[in-house]
C-alpha cells in the first residue's frame, strides 16, 4: 500500500544507465554470436581460454588506464613502458633463471617509479597529463634505444616467460588454462575491490569534480598520482605476460596505449573522468580483441586494426559527448 | 518623478525577462537622453545585469520594446548592439593582454589600405581617438597588458567609441579602481557626456552615482521601483526604495542571551590578498550573519577561515588556541565546515550518486577513524533527517532539485559534527519548501552549540535568521549590528553611506 506519493522527477532517468555495463555487455554479446556463427570451433572452452589468456595483458591495461581516465587524466605512456620493461628484463636476466623473481620485483618497482614521476609531474608542476605522458612515451623509447645500442640484448628466463605462455593443464570442462588468465582474474577482483572502496569513489569523484573534492579535504594531487601508479603497475605485469606470449622486441608494446584507451572509452568511461565502471573497462578490452579476432575469422586484413580502433574510438566519445550533452 | 529629458536616446517600454520561469524582470520602463548620465541601483539580484544585457544585446526581451535612436530594435546579439552604436564596458575587461592599445580598439574592423592592415593609421587613428576624449598620455602602440586597471579601462572605452558607440553601459566601472583612478574615471565620463554619448552607469556605490548621474532608476526584484532626478533625492531615501519590502517568511527563534556559548573562533586584524584587518568573533550556539555586497569580501572572508585561500597576516584563534588554517583539510580536522556558495561548480560531484556526494568528505578526511559500515549507516541517517524526498540514495545527485542538493551536502558536513559551520548563501536558488527546512537546520545546529557563520545576499534571510550581523565592504569589516537590525542599516554599511565607526 504506497501512502506516499514519490515526487516526479525533472527528468526522466534513462534505462540504461551512462557509465554503466550494459551497453558493452550487449556488444560483446552480439560479437559472440557473430563468432559462434562463422566459427564455432572457437567457443570450445579450450579456444576460448587461450583467447582470454591471450587478451590478458591488454585488459590490464584497460584497467590501469581506466584508472587515470576516471580521475580526469590520460596515460599515453603505458605502450612505451610495456617496451621498456620486456627489454629491460631480458638484458637483466640474461637467461639466467636465479633472476627471474629479483626482476619481476624489480619491473613492478620500475613501473611504478614511472606512474609516480608521471603522476608528480601532472599534479604538482601542472603540466596536463596528455603532455607528460607523451614525454613520457618519447623519454622511454629513446631511453631503450640507446640503453640496448639499437637491438634487444640478452633473453628471458624460462620462468619468466612461463607466466606469458604456460597453463594449468587438465583442469575439468576447461582443459587448459593459462596462468595468464589466472593472473587477469585475481587482479580484475582486486581492481573491483579497489572501485569499491573508499579510494576507488574518491577517485571518481576527483574526476567529476576536482574542485568539490578539494573542498570536502581529497587531496585531489595525490589521488591522481596514485591512478598512474596503478597504471604503471599494471603496465609492469602486462609486460611480463606479453614478454612472455611473445618474446622480446622493440614493438612488444607498439600502440597498446591507443589499444587501451579504445578498450576504456569503448567500455563507457567518459573521457574527462567522473563515470564508468572498471569492469566496463576491461569487458571494452576484451570485446576489442574479440573484434579483431573476428575480423580475422572473416579474412579482414589485420592492417585494418588501427583504422578499427581509430573509428571505434571517435564514435565512442561521440556517442557519449552527445549522451552528456543532452543532460 | 520627473519628466524625461526630449528626445531620449534609448527607451525601454516594459521591458520582461524569465529564466527557467523565475521572473527577473518585470514591466521595466527606462530611458536615456543623448550627454545623459543614468544611474541604475539596486540590491544584488535586482535584475540590473539581465537589463543591461538587454540593452547591450545579449538576451533578447520575452515581453517589451528596446527603442534606440528613434526606432524600435530587436537586437539579435551583442555585435548587432555594437553596430547599432550601443557598447558595454563590463566589470570584467575584453582585451587581449598581449596587443598593443591600438589592435585591441580595432579589434575585428581593422582599417585597411590595399588588403593589408593599415597599421601606421590604426595608430594614429586611435592616438586621435583618445586625445578626443581627453587621453594624452597612453601611447597607442602600448603592449594591454602592461597598463594599469584605470588605462585598460580606457582603452575598453576608446573600443567602444571607434565603433561610432552613441550610448555607453558602465557596469560597476569603479569596482576595480583605486581612489585616485576614481577621479579619471569622473573626467572621462564627462567628456563623453560633453560629445553627446548617453551613459548607463550601473553602481552599487551611492557615492558615485550621486557624484555623476543625472537620474536614478531604482530597481528591486525586477520591477522598477522608481527614477528620480539626482538633485531631488538623498541616500537614505534611495536606501528606503532598494530594500522596502514585507518581511513575509517564517524565520526560527533565535537564540536566547544564555545560549550563547564561548568564543569559538577568534579573528585579530586577520588578512590576505582579499582581506585586510579584520576582526571577527564567532560564539558557540550564535548565527552571525554576514552581510555586505558581492565582492565586498564575505565570500573571502568564509575561505579565509577554511583554508581555500588563507589568511596571510593577523592571528586566529579556535578555542583561544592559535591555529593556522592552512588548507580545507586542516580545518575540516579542527572542526570546521564550509557549505559554498556555488553549489554545482564547488558543492556537488554531479555524476555520482547521492550517498557517494554525502560520504565524500568522511571518506577523505576521517577515512581510517571510523569503521565503513558505521559510517555509511549514520550517513543514511543523516541524508533521512534531512528530509530528501523524491530521490534514493543511488541515485545521480545532478538529477535533483537544488533543495535537495543542497540537503546533501549539508548531510556530509554533518556527518563530521563540525563545530563552526561555514554557510555561503545556502538557500541561493532554492525552492520555499527547502529554504525554510534549510533555516530549521541552520538554527538546530546553533541551538546544539555549533558557532555558525552564514552569508547571505537576502536581506530577510540575513535579518530574520542573524543573531547578529556584521557587514563587510571592500575586504575589511565596515561595521556589526545586533539581532533586531533594519534593510537599511545593513544596506547603508554595505554601500558606505554612513561613516564607519572608529576602528
Amino acid at each position: 500500500m504506497q501512502t506516499v506519493q514519490p515526487r516526479s522527477l525533472p527528468l526522466r532517468l534513462p534505462r540504461v544507465r551512462p557509465g554503466g555495463v550494459l551497453p558493452i555487455l550487449a556488444i560483446l554479446a552480439v560479437l559472440l554470436v557473430l563468432v559462434g556463427i562463422r566459427q564455432p570451433d572457437f567457443l570450445a572452452p579450450q579456444s576460448l581460454m587461450s583467447f582470454l589468456g591471450r587478451s590478458a595483458p591488454i585488459i590490464l591495461l584497460a584497467a590501469g588506464q581506466y584508472f587515470v581516465i576516471v580521475s580526469g587524466e590520460f596515460d599515453l605512456s603505458v605502450g612505451s613502458l610495456v617496451t621498456a620493461q620486456v627489454v629491460v628484463a631480458a638484458r637483466l636476466i640474461d637467461s639466467d633463471p636465479a633472476r627471474t623473481w629479483p626482476v619481476v620485483l624489480l619491473l613492478l618497482a620500475f613501473g611504478a617509479l614511472v606512474g609516480l614521476v608521471n603522476g608528480l609531474i601532472t599534479t604538482r608542476l601542472r603540466v596536463p597529463s596528455f603532455i607528460t605522458t607523451l614525454g613520457m612515451f618519447l623519454i622511454l623509447v629513446g631511453a631503450v634505444y640507446l640503453w640496448s645500442d639499437g637491438a634487444p640484448k640478452g633473453g628471458l628466463s624460462e620462468e619468466f616467460r612461463r607466466f606469458g605462455r604456460r597453463a594449468f593443464e587438465d583442469v575439468p570442462v576447461l582443459g587448459r588454462v593459462p596462468y595468464a588468465l589466472l593472473v587477469l582474474v585475481v587482479l580484475a577482483v582486486a581492481a573491483v575491490l579497489l572501485m569499491r572502496s573508499d579510494f576507488g569513489r574518491t577517485l571518481v569523484a576527483v574526476g567529476d569534480n576536482p574542485r568539490t573534492a578539494e573542498l570536502s579535504g581529497v587531496r585531489v594531487w595525490r589521488t591522481r598520482t596514485f591512478a598512474f601508479i596503478l597504471s604503471g603497475l599494471a603496465a609492469a605485469v602486462a609486460a611480463i605476460l606479453l614478454g612472455g606470449y611473445s618474446g622480446v622486441s622493440f614493438q612488444a608494446g607498439a600502440g597498446l596505449e591507443f589499444g587501451a584507451i579504445t578498450a576504456v572509452v569503448l567500455g563507457g568511461v567518459a573521457l574527462g573522468g567522473g563515470r564508468g565502471a572498471v569492469v566496463g573497462a576491461m569487458l571494452g578490452a576484451l570485446t576489442l580483441e574479440l573484434l579483431f579476432a573476428l575480423m580475422n575469422f572473416y579474412g579482414v586484413s589485420g592492417a585494418l586494426r588501427s583504422t578499427v580502433q581509430g573509428g571505434i574510438i571517435l564514435l565512442a566519445v561521440a556517442v557519449s559527448a552527445t549522451r552528456s550533452s543532452s543532460r | 518623478m520627473s519628466d524625461p529629458p526630449p528626445t531620449p536616446l534609448l527607451t525601454l517600454r516594459g521591458i520582461g525577462k524569465s529564466f527557467l520561469g523565475v521572473r527577473v524582470l518585470d514591466d521595466v520602463d527606462l530611458d536615456v537622453a543623448p550627454g545623459e548620465v543614468h544611474a541604475v541601483v539596486g540590491e544584488n539580484g535586482a535584475g540590473k545585469s539581465t537589463l543591461m544585457k538587454i540593452v547591450s544585446g545579449g538576451y533578447a526581451p520575452d515581453r517589451g520594446t528596446v527603442e534606440f535612436a528613434g526606432a524600435t530594435r530587436t537586437f539579435r546579439g551583442p555585435r548587432d548592439a555594437q553596430r547599432a552604436g550601443i557598447g558595454i564596458i563590463h566589470q570584467e575587461f575584453n582585451l587581449l593582454p598581449e596587443r598593443t592599445v591600438a589592435e585591441n580598439v580595432y579589434l575585428g574592423h581593422e582599417p585597411v589600405r590595399r588588403g593589408l592592415v593599415d597599421r601606421r593609421g590604426m595608430v594614429d587613428r586611435t592616438t586621435r581617438l583618445l586625445a578626443s576624449i581627453g587621453e594624452t598620455t597612453l601611447p597607442a602602440d602600448a603592449r594591454v597588458g602592461q597598463l594599469g586597471v584605470a588605462q585598460q579601462q580606457v582603452v575598453e572605452i576608446a573600443k567602444a567609441l571607434a565603433l561610432d558607440a552613441r550610448l555607453l553601459i558602465m557596469d560597476e566601472p569603479t569596482a576595480a579602481l583605486a581612489d585616485h583612478e576614481v577621479e579619471l574615471l569622473y573626467g572621462l565620463v564627462r567628456r563623453l557626456q560633453e560629445r553627446g554619448i548617453g551613459l548607463l552607469y550601473v553602481s552599487h556605490r551611492l557615492a558615485e552615482v550621486f557624484d555623476l548621474s543625472g537620474r536614478i532608476t531604482v530597481l528591486k526584484d525586477g520591477r522598477r521601483v522608481t527614477t528620480v532626478d539626482t538633485a531631488d533625492t538623498t541616500a537614505d531615501e534611495l536606501v528606503r526604495h532598494m530594500v522596502g519590502r514585507e518581511l513575509s517568511t517564517y524565520y526560527p527563534d533565535r537564540a536566547a542571551p544564555e545560549d550563547r556559548g564561548p568564543v569559538r573562533l577568534n579573528l585579530r586584524d586577520a588578512g590576505n590578498r582579499k582581506l585586510r584587518d579584520v576582526n571577527l568573533q564567532l560564539r558557540a550556539g550564535e548565527v552571525l550573519g554576514i552581510g555586505g555586497l558581492q565582492g565586498s569580501g564575505r565570500s573571502a572572508l568564509a575561505r579565509a577561515i577554511f583554508g581555500v585561500s588563507p589568511f596571510t597576516t593577523g592571528d586566529v584563534t579556535l578555542d583561544d588556541r592559535p591555529v593556522r588554517l592552512r588548507s580545507p583539510r586542516t580545518a575540516m580536522r579542527a572542526g570546521i565546515a564550509y557549505v559554498t556558495e556555488d553549489r554545482k561548480g564547488e558543492g556537488i560531484v554531479p555524476r555520482q550518486s547521492v550517498l557517494d556526494n554525502a560520504l565524500l568528505a568522511s571518506r577523505a578526511v576521517f577515512a581510517a577513524r571510523s569503521g565503513r559500515a558505521a559510517r555509511t549507516t549514520r550517513v543514511r541517517e543523516l541524508l533521512a533527517a534531512v528530509e530528501i524526498r523524491g530521490a534514493g540514495d543511488d541515485q545521480e545527485i545532478r538529477f535533483l532539485s537544488g533543495g535537495n542538493q543542497q540537503k546533501v551536502v549539508l548531510a556530509r558536513w554533518l556527518a563530521l559534527n563540525p563545530r563552526i559551520l561555514l554557510f555561503d548563501e545556502p538557500t541561493r536558488g532554492i525552492d520555499v519548501g527547502a529554504k525554510s527546512a534549510i533555516h530549521d537546520l541552520v538554527r538546530r545546529l546553533a541551538r546544539d552549540g555549533a558557532a555558525v557563520l552564514m552569508i547571505s545576499s537576502d536581506l530577510p534571510e540575513l535579518l530574520g535568521m542573524s543573531d547578529r550581523i556584521v557587514v563587510m565592504r571592500d575586504g575589511h569589516v565596515a561595521g556589526e549590528l545586533p539581532a533586531g537590525a533594519t534593510e537599511e542599516e545593513v544596506v547603508a554599511l554595505a554601500v558606505g553611506t554612513v561613516r564607519e565607526p572608529a576602528q
